[in-house]
């Protein structure tokens, strides 16, 4: 570094040129860092402090206690049990859903349309132009007691009275959340299905694989970094949301989300609402790496990730 | 164009024609490779030549015609169906496998049970010389190493005919001339038809049984390296393979199977003519450049290397070393004789203020270019 100063005084002082390599690009960073530290690092600093207080009437007592915590494991905690693990597995089936859906579409962009793709892309966020709310009420439309679906089935005469399993239950809750996050998921896959070397399909089948045997040896494997992602981009968000189950759930559809709103809100237990919000974004880590471990060290090694 | 009919070829070729739109990629080839043959598709970028492997391995479909291989007709059958495999130009190692995994790619499609795989597997990574290499990832070998990878593990599906599609280009020089050796010496202990395409001419006279020479999607000549080079049929294969000087004119008169062509006013040139040629007829006779001699002074008496005598103005020489090149221009609008001198002297004997490697030739001083009647070649024009 010194010989470099010396030799090349137009540099700068030595003082500059001996900061390290990595800090080289860190000024790119600096905005989006301070929104990440203030916007997150602080409020969840703040949200796992708070679990640990107490709510005494309209005051929070900063106290450090456990107890918060306990109440889960205790029998009047089971609601709280039950709606995590019920969360979880809604998450998880709309995930599923999600991906079952994406991966065709994401599938078709990158293999079957040669001209135009950007338009086909554009298509995909058409209905990102109308709210999420609005896009949830229109399936309430859809599946609603007297929704499109009900009075259709009426209307051809294959039912005398509206059927009330569509609306205000779990299952309504995942299709919907499935609808809805659906083009986030078709994105990442079909960036990594675009990725992948043509040639690789064509030496799959000159080495004798069918179709069916290339995708499951070559297409999928290699969109598997995609697929990941599209996963995690779905499962994250959609254990919290608490919107959907609002408006589509009915009471036996509500997810933890609801119950940590109502903490805050209704409840006025904020140390509660913060302890249950934390043990939520344990379980989802939890799940989160329960799933890559499935996925296995090797096969996400080979894939790039 | 004839050619020696193949009692029982490996491939039969149709008039297989490929059209994109109107544009005609490969134009009614038809020709047989015999098996255990190395035949090389030669031509500039552009010619057709992938488009017709890629035809015969299934990957593009012809739109008349058809391939017969080992006397099967493959019609419309795909890739995975045909009895080919082929070795692609960039390789098409597949990343998420390691280099074992590559290899048994096509080996798990058949009914082996694993220790045979993996024996086979072991004896390919062995012929490749890529020993111990097996659980390697594709990102950890070099560039010669992954064209062997590529061609072990379509050696290993023991096809009937290997497809290689300019696998050698990647290489750098070095190792692209290791290569071909190797390459060869495969060929012949397998015993399996190599169809070779490429866009080097130097490859593929160096490699091939036989070769043939495409251009704007037609056949225009198929032989063997030596037969192409000596005896090209057109102008356009003799200047694609190597240099060629060309004489346009026409031929006065034959006798005794030599044609006495008229290249210039008074200026003449005798070559062997086929059956085909006649008085009258426009011709281009063909010479290559280490096929002339070249001197300061005009030869005397009438040897056979000097059948034929043009006297000209040197140009230029430039001396490579192994051989020296000199130009010379004979006539005023025409291109220019190029003539290559090979430099067994040292330069220690030639004449001083001679072009480095003649004897005593000078820039700018008459100079006598003379070449026997069988170095020429009679090209219809």
């Amino acid at each position: 570094m010194n010989t470099q100063t010396a030799t090349n005084p137009a540099v700068g002082d030595a003082a500059l040129s001996a900061r390290p390599e990595w800090l080289d690009g860190l000024w790119l960073i600096v905005p989006t860092l301070l929104i990440v530290i203030g916007m997150m690092v602080v409020p969840l600093v703040g949200i796992v402090v708070v679990s640990f207080w107490t709510q005494t009437g309209f005051n929070i007592e900063a106290t450090w206690t456990l107890d918060n915590y306990r109440v889960l494991f205790t029998p009047e905690g089971a609601l709280y049990r039950i709606l995590i693990v019920k969360s979880l597995w809604m998450s998880l089936t709309a995930t599923i859903a999600v991906v079952l859906l994406a991966y065709p579409m994401a599938y078709f962009m990158a293999f079957r349309i040669e001209r135009a793709k950007l338009i086909w892309i554009i298509l995909l966020t058409v209905p990102f132009w109308t709210s999420y709310l609005l896009r949830i009420f229109a399936w309430k439309v859809i599946l609603g007691f007297n929704g499109v679906i009900n009075s259709g089935l009426k209307a051809v005469g294959l039912i005398d009275k509206p059927l009330e399993f569509l609306l205000y239950n779990p299952t309504s809750v995942t299709i919907t959340l499935a609808h809805a996050w659906a083009a986030y998921a078709v994105l990442p896959i079909y960036v990594s299905l675009e990725k992948i070397d043509r040639s690789y399909l064509e030496a799959a089948t000159d080495l004798g694989d069918s179709k069916w045997k290339r995708f499951w040896r070559i297409t999928f494997p290699l969109s598997l970094p995609g697929t990941i992602a599209a996963i995690l981009l779905v499962f994250i968000p959609t254990v919290g949301d608490y919107i959907t189950p609002t408006l589509v759930g009915g009471t036996s559809g509500i997810m933890i989300g609801n119950s940590i709103v109502t903490q805050f809100g209704k409840a006025n237990n904020a140390p509660l609402g913060a302890a249950l919000s934390c043990i939520m974004m344990l379980a989802i880590t939890l799940a989160v790496c329960a799933f890559l471990a499935a996925i296995g060290r090797k096969r996400l090694k080979a894939a790039d990730l | 164009m004839t050619q020696p009919t193949i009692p029982r070829p490996m491939i039969s070729l149709q008039s297989v024609s490929k059209r994109f739109g109107s544009f005609v990629a490969v134009d009614a080839a038809t020709f047989d490779i015999a098996p255990g043959e190395f035949f090389s598709l030669l031509g500039p970028s552009g010619c057709g030549k992938t488009t017709l492997l890629r035809m015969i391995g299934g990957f593009e479909r012809q739109s008349e015609g058809d391939i017969l291989i080992d006397g099967e007709s493959m019609g419309i059958r795909p890739p995975n169906q045909r009895p080919t495999n082929m070795v692609f130009q960039s390789y098409a190692i597949f990343p998420h496998l390691d280099i074992a995994e590559n290899i048994a790619y096509g080996l798990v499609n058949r009914d082996l049970d694993k220790a045979t795989i993996a024996k086979k597997v072991a004896q390919a990574l062995e012929m490749v010389r890529l020993e111990g290499l097996g659980n390697r990832r594709t990102n950890q070998i070099s560039g010669g190493q992954r064209q062997r990878v590529a061609l072990a593990r379509a050696i290993v599906c023991e096809p009937k005919v290997l497809l290689l599609d300019e696998p050698l280009g990647a290489l750098d020089k070095k190792l692209r001339e290791e290569m071909q050796i190797e390459l060869r010496q495969l060929q012949k202990s397998l015993g399996i038809t190599f169809i070779f395409v490429t866009h080097d001419q130097e490859e593929a006279l160096s490699l091939s049984d036989r070769i043939a020479v495409m251009a704007r999607g037609k056949v225009l000549q198929i032989d063997t390296a030596t037969s192409l080079y000596e005896r090209p049929n057109c102008r356009e294969v003799a200047g694609f393979i190597g240099n060629m000087n060309f004489f346009e004119g026409r031929i006065a008169s034959i006798a005794n199977g030599v044609a006495a062509v008229e290249i210039g006013p008074g200026q003449h040139v005798r070559v062997s003519a086929g059956s085909g040629s006649a008085p009258g007829q426009a011709a281009i006779v063909a010479v290559r450049p280490e096929k002339i001699d070249a001197g300061a002074t005009q030869p005397q008496g009438n040897g056979a290397a000097t059948a034929n005598v043009i006297k000209a103005r040197a140009l230029a020489g430039s001396y490579l070393g192994d051989r020296s090149l000199v130009l010379a221009e004979w006539r005023e609008g025409t291109a220019p004789i190029s003539v290559s001198l090979q430099n067994r002297k040292t330069l220690a004997t030639a004449s001083p203020g001679s072009i480095a490697g003649t004897d005593s030739v000078a820039t700018g001083a008459p100079i006598w270019i003379t070449w026997p009647i069988e170095a020429g070649v009679l090209l219809n024009s």
